[in-house]
């Protein structure tokens, strides 16, 4: 047993140590061992082991328009989403803003779409969206409205699977809004009363300041999220038809797992991990503004 | 008099009127899906396909029954769990004295480490996890599955508590520590009781997205340990897809989430929203 006068000298080691060990083994070694191969080009159906090339895989990853063309999916599917939902998400919560019977019953529904497990929600929207027998194409109908292919059709995937983000993730941004202005001081409101300034003034000149830091932070951490976006694109669409919604992700898993080229995959995860790491400071920054 | 009094009235009805609908407008679009898939699963496949769609019409227990005798989906079920509960368990062992030392002590630079883990994307870990745990020949076991899905949970319990931590008062502590108490006991028997709220939320939190996960069950597990996700999943991958079935094992899945939210949605809502509001 470790004495416990040595343990209390020594807490501020030994309580983080073993989640630290843990994180050193399961991820910045795996980091590490994926940076390693980076350098090498290695296809497991070749059946030769990795064969170190310096930086030829990374000049051929760079050269490669299908990695491009998935970058830049990714960011488009994000800015997308990420702008809806903010857009959307603060309109929901200035509706919500205000004591009123059955709210507390509206922020649990609220909570539904985004504990939903994501597959089966894809799915459900993949029916949704079935070109034939969907609800989606009859709703179109009833209204006159030519139908869609949705999913289906390289033009539209990307907003079809945006829209499934949006239903997803829109209530998130209104809770998380909710609480934001929730936790705002009510003095300046009652001096600017005081003042006669009306409801648009009192929105534009004091809500929108104080909440600004809020938006901001929501606006980076649902990005990290959509940015990562897995589960649904991979059972709705599998990054089809043709390449039409492979996002960075997807490319990622298709090297790695369908044609076992490790190599090159590994350069691919080397530039998603830069962006996530970029996406990590911008959030340690927000949060120091927001402490200091 | 009479007729002012009327306008107000009438004028705050209508201004609820108005407020009721918005709520509405955004209630249907959110709520609407899980009753559609919720009144699928109890249709036959003919009527699922039917257009013009006709919706509360059978009452069929078949596609469940598909699901859950054909299919034996209580095993995936019972996967599930074990990973989601251990991985959980471990995440709070692990992570509930690092998020005390890392709010106590100010050590940011554990709390950028863990923040990297919590924001990295699975797909980065799942290539070099799947040549490690081929090599140790634990693919399709619970080791692997339980040690990735404590990546999921570790994160999100050193980043609820450490800013949890940060807001229990350090008087409690102080005058412990000059009676001569060990931090350790401290921790244990004066911190950890006080913050049970906080910790209720990172459990739920944890659970939640390990239940939920799919992308790691998918590379790291087979027949043995396939978890609800990638059940749910392979459904789909037929060349016909039976879509009552599918519904029904949809609302199977996340049925267990949805209670678990109810329980305890006030942990659940700060949860989420803690990382906006406080980091």
């Amino acid at each position: 047993m470790l004495d416990s006068r040595f343990v209390d000298r020594h807490i501020r080691i030994l309580f983080p140590l073993p989640a630290l060990l843990f994180i050193a083994i399961m991820m910045v070694f795996p980091i590490l061992y994926t940076f390693s191969l980076s350098f090498t080009t290695w296809n497991l159906a070749s059946g030769m082991p990795p064969r170190f090339v310096g930086l030829n895989t990374y000049i051929e990853v760079l050269k490669e328009p299908r990695f491009w063309a998935a970058m830049g999916r990714t960011f488009y599917f994000t800015f997308l989403a990420v702008g809806c939902e903010t857009i959307l998400g603060m309109i929901w919560a200035l509706i919500l803003n205000r004591e009123f019977f059955g709210k507390e019953g509206i922020k649990l529904l609220l909570l539904l779409p985004l504990v939903s497990t994501p597959v089966a929600i894809g799915i459900a929207w993949v029916l949704f969206y079935e070109p034939t027998i969907g609800l989606a194409n009859w709703a179109l109908k009833s209204l006159g409205l030519m139908p869609l292919k949705w999913i289906a059709d390289q033009n539209t995937v990307i907003p079809s699977l945006v829209l499934v983000d949006i239903w997803q993730w829109t209530p998130m941004m209104t809770l998380i809004f909710l609480a934001g202005l929730a936790s705002l001081s009510p003095e300046p409101y009652e001096s600017a009363r005081v003042d006669g300034a009306n409801g648009w003034q009192i929105f534009w000149h004091i809500t929108v300041p104080m909440v600004v830091p809020i938006i901001l932070t929501g606006i980076v951490l649902r990005s990290i999220d959509a940015f990562k976006t897995y589960d649904i694109i991979y059972t709705m669409t599998n990054g089809g038809p043709g390449f039409a919604s492979e996002t960075l992700n997807i490319y990622a898993y298709n090297l790695s797992f369908n044609y076992f080229r490790f190599g090159h995959a590994a350069v691919v995860l080397f530039f998603l991990f830069l962006i996530v790491l970029s996406f990590s400071f911008l959030v340690n920054r927000l949060k120091d503004r927001g402490h200091g | 008099m009479d007729k002012t009094r009327l306008y107000y009235k009438l004028s705050s009805f209508s201004k609820g009127f108005l407020f009721f609908l918005l709520v509405l407008c955004i209630l249907i679009p959110v709520v609407f899906p899980f009753l559609w898939m919720l009144d699928a699963s109890f249709k036959t496949q003919k009527d699922i396909t039917s257009i013009p769609p006709r919706f509360l019409i059978s009452r069929t227990m078949e596609n469940y029954r598909r699901v859950f005798e054909e299919q034996n989906f209580l095993r995936f079920f019972f996967n599930s769990a074990v990973v989601g509960v251990s991985a959980t368990l471990i995440s709070l062992a692990l992570g509930l004295p690092a998020a005390y030392s890392i709010a106590r002590y100010r050590q940011e630079t554990y709390r950028f480490t863990i923040l990297v883990a919590r924001l990295m994307p699975g797909i980065s870990l799942l290539l070099p996890w799947y040549l490690m745990f081929s090599r140790l020949e634990l693919i399709d076991t619970f080791i692997a599955l339980i040690l990735s899905h404590i990546l999921i949970g570790l994160p999100i319990v050193v980043w609820t508590m450490s800013s949890y931590f940060q807001s229990v008062p350090l008087e409690i502590e102080e005058s412990a520590l000059v009676d001569g108490v060990t931090r350790q006991r401290i921790f244990v028997n004066i911190v950890l009781p006080i913050s049970t709220p906080g910790i209720v939320t990172a459990t739920t939190l944890s659970f939640l997205f390990s239940w939920n996960n799919f992308m790691f069950s998918q590379v790291l597990s087979m027949e043995n340990t396939k978890t609800l996700p990638l059940a749910v999943y392979n459904f789909v991958s037929y060349a016909e897809v039976d879509w009552g079935a599918v519904m029904a094992a949809s609302i199977a899945i996340i049925t267990p989430a949805i209670i678990l939210t109810m329980i305890f949605q006030q942990y659940v809502v700060k949860g989420l929203t803690v990382g906006a509001l406080k980091g």
